[in-house]
């Protein structure tokens, strides 16, 4: 290891850093947008052209604000709470890989900022740290609205985890490694992608995803309607800022986190053949980068769109009550994980990657067959008065 | 009352496997979400772009004058007794000799103030004046004030000028209702 490949190891994390910041700001940007397009409105246009400044605006406004600590909150608890949620927001982001190799000279530097050979196991943990960032902070304001916030945030996570986990343990067995360049690595061609694979443990994990985010449909430790505001109730300024802003980060994180996991990550249709021809056309070594190049931005376009997706979803769906998020998560949910474990170990018994499609069809088939059984419901014209 | 029929009636039946699964009804309700964002958004950026507000919009206040430039308020002061906020006030003067072609007849408003704190925009003062002298504009709005010294409008902000005349029907878009009383008087 020496000083280049130091450089530019260096380079690489605080560019990852930068984006990540970059892309939570532009979230709440997006965020706003979506949410004005999805409803017939036109959204922020007042700052700069497009109102690209209005996070610039925003930040500004969330710096100026009168930073209150109530009287009888725990003080250091209170300021550790958005530092500790934005911590492990940031943390998590160190292992994903966002693309291939740069090559220079004789070196190959893999693009990403920690390579480590249990990057699940890493974000799993972090995530799960995250939460305290919410437990403390609600704890420590000293308000029961808080204070049911964070208990909610904290059950939520915890019963949602178990069957992230789960639904992950199907894509560990398959890949045999907790390395997320591994994993990777096993969705080469199209058809290997995750997603063709494991459309069930998709489908539960894209879920549990959104409630480890606390994003509506299962935004209950925040739900205005019920607890003014949830954990953040007490809180103003940039504590809230942070707060607000880890969560668009934690946002980022599970988009690039699902894209790596489902979508192949920085892999892309033929791949191998634009590359090779690239580096035919382009000499081996600058082929090999802007091979990577692309990948990336397919990389990021993937994650934009999950991102995308987790506000389409925001603005759709209406919130769940609390018992129907337990029930979902506990009763539906792990017991499918489950047999989406076994039955994908089934599969590879038989070096069959594709036996999970065997739940996804018979859940249709019983849903077809008990929606044309069950006699159609009478439309009844309202009474006119 | 039946307004649409795309109401539907609720009940409170078990839900089926396929409803319990909560996947049809995503997609379903992602698919309209995703119509809307595709949508023309009928916003108008407003400082930048003004719709037209109608014939009958009640705005800016204007003293008219008549065919040959002269004003026609009299200082009679039936606006300000029928102004429900009390927001006009007048002095009135004789007219000298020499001035006939600046003022209609022998009496004149030497101050007219109106108070655009005070107004209302109801319209009362347009509808108490015999010599059809004030009107508020259809087209032009009173400005945001910044300044508490902005606030009384005399008669260098009220009278109308020569080269800008109102006539509230100018516009071919304007369709006027024969019923409404102030439009009829506006036409003669």
């Amino acid at each position: 290891m020496d000083l280049t490949v130091l450089l530019v190891k260096g380079l690489i994390i605080l560019v990852i850093f930068a984006i990540t910041l970059g892309i939570a700001a532009y979230s709440t940007y997006a965020e706003r947008k979506v949410a004005a397009f999805l409803q017939d409105r036109i959204g922020p246009n007042r700052a700069g052209p497009w109102g690209l400044m209005q996070p610039l605006a925003d930040a500004g406004k969330m710096f100026f604000k009168e930073d209150f600590i109530p009287a009888q909150a725990s003080k250091w608890l209170f300021i550790l709470g958005p530092c500790l949620a934005m911590l492990t927001a940031l943390m998590s982001s160190a292992v994903i890989p966002f693309g291939d190799t740069i090559k220079f000279d004789n070196y190959a530097i893999p693009v990403q900022a920690i390579e480590i050979n249990i990057g699940v196991l890493y974000i799993f943990g972090v995530v799960s740290l995250g939460v305290y960032g919410i437990m403390v902070g609600g704890w420590a304001s000293n308000n029961k609205f808080s204070l049911l916030g964070a208990i909610r945030a904290a059950s939520q996570n915890i019963s949602y985890e178990i069957a992230l986990g789960l639904s992950l343990i199907a894509i560990l067995m398959m890949s045999g490694s907790l390395s997320l360049k591994a994993i990777i690595d096993e969705q080469a061609t199209f058809f290997e992608w995750n997603i063709f694979t494991q459309p069930l443990g998709f489908v539960i994990f894209l879920t549990c995803a959104f409630a480890e985010c606390n994003r509506t449909p299962f935004d209950l430790p925040e739900c205005e309607t019920e607890l003014v505001g949830g954990y953040h109730t007490e809180y103003s300024s940039m504590k809230l800022g942070f707060y607000l802003f880890a969560e668009y980060i934690n946002m980022f994180v599970s988009s690039a986190f699902i894209s790596a996991l489902y979508f192949g990550g920085f892999h892309y249709p033929f791949m191998n053949e634009i590359s090779q021809a690239l580096e035919k056309s382009l000499g081996a070594i600058t082929g090999h980068n802007v091979a990577t190049a692309i990948g990336v931005v397919g990389y990021f376009g993937k994650i934009f769109f999950f991102i995308f997706f987790f506000m389409w979803v925001r603005w759709t769906l209406p919130r769940f009550r609390y018992d129907q998020l337990m029930n979902l998560g506990w009763k539906t949910f792990i017991p499918l994980a489950i047999l989406n474990v076994v039955l994908t170990g089934a599969g590879l018994l038989y070096n069959f990657k594709y036996a999970t499609w065997l739940i996804a069809i018979v859940m249709i088939v019983l849903a077809v067959s008990t929606m044309t059984r069950t006699p159609k419901r009478e439309v009844m014209p309202q009474r006119t008065v | 009352m039946q307004l649409t029929n795309r109401s539907k009636q609720v009940s409170n039946k078990e839900m089926t496997l396929a409803e319990k699964m909560y996947l049809p009804a995503v997609i379903g309700g992602l698919a309209i979400t995703i119509r809307h964002f595709f949508r023309k958004k009928p916003t108008i950026q407003y400082p930048e772009v003004k719709r037209y507000l109608g014939p009958i919009y009640r705005g800016h206040h204007i003293l008219k004058r008549d065919e040959q430039g002269r004003e026609r308020c009299t200082a009679c002061g039936l606006c300000a007794v029928a102004c429900p906020a009390e927001a006009i006030s007048m002095v009135a003067a004789e007219r000298k000799k020499g001035e006939e072609s600046l003022y209609r007849e022998e009496k004149y408003a030497a101050v007219y103030e109106i108070n655009m704190l005070r107004c209302i925009f109801c319209g009362l003062c347009e509808e108490a004046c015999p010599k059809q002298a004030v009107y508020l504009r259809h087209d032009k709005m009173v400005p945001v004030f910044q300044e508490r010294d902005e606030v009384i409008y005399g008669k260098d902000k009220l009278v109308e000028k020569m080269d800008d005349r109102y006539i509230r029907a100018n516009n071919s878009e304007v369709k006027t209702t024969p019923t409404e009383p102030s439009l009829t008087r506006a036409a003669t």
